[in-house]
């Protein structure tokens, strides 16, 4: 799968922009719900009837959203149409049309919440579904690299403490947690259950983190990949806690207070950025790590058990 | 789909149809009618009033000489509560009551929602204006009645509103300035009030009887009272929040 592609700088610098412009548009968001402007903008798709209404109040974060997330969905045509054009690699062209598939749906869904005054079960499911649409992007830009071109240094699963399906449960757990979260910010479900999930998650991405450590360490990119995800996920924890404890405080105030809405956007950001870190070092290992029958295909270093 | 609507004809009528009594009018006989009052006292330290950061929408913020201020607990001089709505909530006979000609007004001004709060009967008009210079959406959050989301742009043409289901207290909300928000309750009968400056309620034309009367306010919630009240009697009933 790694190295039947041709390396293209442009189209690889496109695919960090659109996973970037992404990142962008999931703050956007976080910030439309934290300042509750979801509702500013009655109608959909026209705002006010207009193009460009008037950038103010709750309008200049709910149509901010909607420009932002136009030129990503205008990104990821882009990014299809590049794909087409000059990728080799089949299973790459349907990851891209699979990401303007997640975008359109995902501009319905928010059209939708707006048009149906943000039943839960809609607003839940834009917000989750643009997390997937970030690791989406940050995985088109990682297998557009010349580095997921080139042959990987790998190394030999342990048998005893394998490592090729366990990666999986990072993603898996760190997505049904964001999807908890979701749903609590849109009063689907009480916080608790967001809350109760942390610790659950954050066991599951150390026992992901620490076997690659203990076991695969020798390997660099392993290495730096397990480091990564433990710090992006250490951040969110604080942040999460700070969201949390900000939101007490304010509880009466009259209007949303920046500090609350600062620590919870940098919480969505970073559990956007805590997802696509995941997804990333399951790409990793199931890379460097192949399974037995391709253990020998490239550049090996022993495991460290 | 207009079909699914009204296209129903030579099948028996729906159960719940069938099952509606007809209600007479309602009629109070002038003679023998009664005056509910009472006040909504405040215990314990009045919460401070928060000021409202207007300052991410410039024209609202200059429209007032000194900072605004949320209107969530408003404690009177006196010691008691603003902004409660007082009601008969039970007691009344079954009957209909026609809603009056003249229509409620909400305001915006100065990207304030005035009044607070109040009450509205069922069918009763709500007129709602946008006296500012700035995009307003109006947002009711009712449960029990159809809830909507309308922009309001300065100038725009009054908004003219309807509500037909009974609902105490739900917020109308503008997401443009998150700071707005003001309650209404929506009465199938005109028996209702809303403390003002003194803390104090006045019901009248009620007919003689034993009603349960509620008092609710959007942070601290309900409290019920009974009373009976003779004909061409005057009943008192106070009502206390607080610590």
């Amino acid at each position: 799968m790694a190295h039947s592609g041709e390396y293209h700088r442009g189209l690889h610098r496109w695919s960090i922009l659109l996973a970037f412009c992404t990142l962008l548009l999931v703050v956007a968001g976080g910030l439309v719900t934290s300042r509750d402007a979801g509702l500013s903008v009655p109608d959909w798709p026209l705002s006010y009837g207009k193009l460009m209404p008037p950038m103010e109040g709750g309008i200049l974060y709910e149509h901010g959203h909607r420009m932002i997330a136009t030129t990503v969905g205008m990104f990821t045509i882009v990014s299809l149409v590049w794909l087409l054009i000059v990728e080799k690699r089949l299973w790459m062209k349907w990851l891209g049309g699979a990401a303007l598939v997640a975008v359109i749906v995902q501009g319905a869904l928010g059209g939708l919440t707006v048009i149906y005054l943000l039943p839960w079960w809609i607003s839940s499911a834009h917000a989750s579904l643009a997390q997937l649409f970030f690791s989406t992007t940050v995985a088109m830009a990682i297998f557009t690299s010349g580095w997921w071109l080139r042959a990987p240094v790998s190394v030999d699963e342990d048998e005893r403490h394998p490592i090729r399906g366990l990666s999986l449960a990072a993603p898996v757990f760190v997505l049904a947690q964001l999807a908890l979260g979701a749903a609590a910010r849109h009063k689907a479900i009480g916080s608790i259950y967001h809350i109760c999930g942390s610790p659950i998650v954050t066991f599951v991405v150390l026992w992901v983190s620490l076997r690659i450590l203990l076991h695969y360490a020798r390997n660099r990119e392993l290495r730096m990949g397990a480091l990564t995800l433990i710090g992006v996920t250490m951040t969110q924890v604080f942040l999460g806690i700070a969201a949390y404890m900000s939101r007490i405080a304010y509880a009466d105030a009259v209007q949303p207070m920046p500090l609350m809405v600062a620590f919870t956007v940098l919480h969505v950001a970073v559990g956007a950025l805590t997802l696509a870190t995941s997804v990333a070092l399951a790409i990793l290992v199931r890379r460097n790590v192949p399974a037995p029958s391709r253990a020998y295909s490239s550049t090996r270093v022993a495991a460290v058990s | 789909m207009v079909c699914l609507a009204g296209c129903g004809s030579g099948s028996a009528p729906p159960a719940e149809l069938k099952a509606v009594a007809p209600v007479p009018e309602a009629r109070v006989d002038p003679a023998t009618a009664c005056v509910i009052t009472g006040q909504v006292i405040f215990k314990g330290d009045a919460p401070k009033m928060a000021e409202i950061d207007m300052s991410s929408n410039p024209q609202c913020e200059r429209q007032h000489k000194t900072p605004a201020k949320a209107q969530t607990v408003v404690v009177n001089p006196n010691r008691t509560l603003r902004n409660v709505f007082v009601h008969i909530k039970d007691g009344l006979a079954p009957a209909h009551w026609t809603p009056p000609a003249t229509s409620a007004e909400l305001s915006q001004t100065g990207c304030i929602y005035q009044p607070h709060v109040q009450g509205i009967m069922e069918g009763q008009n709500l007129e709602i204006l946008n006296n500012d210079p700035v995009n307003h959406n109006v947002h009711a959050e009712c449960e029990k009645n159809a809830a909507w989301n309308e922009s309001q742009p300065p100038r725009a043409e009054h908004k003219n509103k309807q509500f037909s289901v009974e609902e105490t207290l739900f917020p109308v909300t503008c997401s443009v300035h998150p700071w707005m928000r003001a309650y209404i309750a929506v009465s199938p009968h005109p028996f209702f009030a809303v403390t003002g400056a003194d803390g104090s309620f006045s019901i009248t034309g009620v007919p003689p009887g034993t009603y349960t009367i509620e008092a609710v306010h959007e942070k601290y919630g309900s409290k019920e009272g009974r009373l009976t009240v003779a004909p061409s009697g005057t009943a008192k009933i106070d009502f206390t929040y607080g610590t």
